[in-house]
This record gives structure tokens, C-alpha cells and sequence, in this order.
């Protein structure tokens, strides 16, 4: 798995490829918690690229969710999400806690 | 496809050891005949499985082993994990609660309550001696 962020002028973008398996989940979970520590809670995931992800994935997105959405404005925002993941998503019933969009250029688009 | 053979792996109850077991368990699924989805499935129920016995009956990583058996027989493919941990029965843990809203989501149990729904049948056996026995069987759908 990597996992990378990229400044935008809006919000930050948090690209994640490959496997975010129980092993690789922290990795994830601490590239959040860079961002929301200084201050930075309009977050786009954007998981175009992301293969499978354990539920240690989904609290890191559910914990960084809480915490950008204590903030006016703050939102963890999803894109890309494939057809797999958001199966999972739906089992998990997560789909209602999270906004989609289709790529990453709609999704920065909305803040 | 071979049938009633059985294949084990052993390793280390590390994080690190997650990709050889998925590796392993995903060509047992593909092998047993099942689609990409079911593939998935099974990959994604004994990842959680897995990062229980290492947080849960271990309690912490490089503690003990993780044995790994399959068998795959026209039903479809039954995968056994041992370890030699604590006692943790993860069946008895109870379902998260899917409705509640944002900041109720906790997300305890989250990885049980996925193994549970992603496979067929999920039973634990705990013996004095031998180890606990978490047994994950998935069925190929039956077409009616």
C-alpha cells in the first residue's frame, strides 16, 4: 500500500494505492491524522487505486470523519471508490456517513 | 480442481504475515472455483480474522503461531485457523449497530460482524492443550 497527500488550495488530497490491509491500515490512518492535526479538516480520499480495505481501514475513515466533521465546513469526502470497496461500504452501512463523487476533480470541487 | 486436498501454512502471528496468508487464501479461493467477489470475500474475512488472533488471543505481535489449513471439496472451500493464544471467541462478540448515526459509530466488532457476513458459516472452538479452532467455510451458490 501507499499512501500519499497532496496540498490544494481548498483541501488536501489523500491518494492511497493498493492493499490497506490490517497491516498497512496504520499507515492510512496516520496520513489523517497528519493532516487533521494542523488544522486541515476538508480532506478528499480519493481511492480510485485502492484494491482491498480491512475494517482497520474503515475506523481510520470513520475516526478521521468525526474528527473533520467536528469543524464547520470539515469533511472527509470519497472518490473514485470502486465498485468492491463500496460493497463493502454498503455492508459496513457506511454509505450514509460519507459523500461520493466520481473522481477527484469532483469531489475537490466541492468544498 | 482437486478435491479434498488439504493445504496448510504456518507463520509467524506478525502483521507483516498478513500478505503471505492472503496470498495463500486467495489461490485457495480461486483454486476451489469461486468468482472474483467470492475471492474477496474470503481474502477480506480471514484478513480480520487474522488481526484478531494477533490483537485479541495473542494480545500483541510475534507471540505465538498462526497455522492456516484449507480444504476445498465440491461445496466449496473450508479454511481452518489455529493459534495458540488466549481464549477469544469471536462469535460472541456482538453486532455494531449499522444505523447509528456518526458520532454513536464506535466500531467495535466492525471486523467479526464482516467475517460473519462475508462468509457461509464462522464457528470457534477453544481446547485446553490444542488451541483455539476458528473455522470459516465458504459455500458456492446453489443455483435453484
Amino acid at each position: 500500500m501507499e499512501v500519499t497527500t497532496e496540498a490544494l488550495k481548498r483541501c488536501h488530497v489523500v491518494r492511497a494505492t493498493g492493499r490497506i490491509d490490517s497491516q498497512t491500515a496504520p499507515q492510512l490512518e496516520e496520513a489523517f491524522r497528519a493532516l487533521t492535526r494542523e488544522w486541515h479538516y476538508k480532506i478528499v480520499f480519493d481511492m480510485s487505486g485502492v484494491e482491498f480495505v480491512s475494517s482497520a481501514a474503515l475506523r481510520a475513515m470513520i475516526d478521521t470523519q468525526k474528527t473533520c466533521k467536528q469543524r464547520v465546513d470539515g469533511e472527509l469526502v470519497l472518490a473514485g471508490v470502486p465498485e468492491r470497496i463500496y460493497e463493502t461500504l454498503e455492508l459496513t452501512g457506511f454509505v450514509p456517513l460519507f459523500k461520493f463523487f466520481e473522481n477527484t476533480t469532483e469531489a475537490v470541487g466541492s468544498f | 480442481m482437486p478435491m479434498d486436498e488439504v493445504k496448510a501454512l504456518t507463520v509467524v502471528g506478525r502483521l507483516d504475515s498478513l500478505g503471505l496468508i492472503s496470498e495463500f487464501v486467495t489461490r485457495a479461493a480461486q483454486d476451489a472455483g469461486f468468482d472474483e467477489s467470492a475471492v474477496y470475500a474470503v481474502d477480506m474475512a480471514v484478513d480480520e480474522a487474522c488481526a484478531n488472533i494477533i490483537g485479541h488471543a495473542y494480545g500483541g505481535e510475534g507471540r505465538g503461531d498462526i497455522e492456516i489449513s484449507y480444504r476445498i471439496d465440491e461445496d466449496g472451500l473450508t479454511v481452518v485457523l489455529r493459534d495458540h493464544g488466549r481464549a477469544f471467541d469471536p462469535t460472541g462478540v456482538p453486532h455494531p449497530d449499522l444505523d447509528a448515526p456518526l458520532e454513536e459509530r464506535g466500531e467495535g466488532g466492525l471486523g467479526l460482524f464482516l467475517m460473519r457476513r462475508l462468509m457461509d458459516r464462522v464457528e470457534y472452538e477453544s481446547r485446553p492443550g490444542s488451541g483455539n479452532i476458528l473455522t470459516l467455510v465458504k459455500r458456492h451458490e446453489t443455483t435453484s
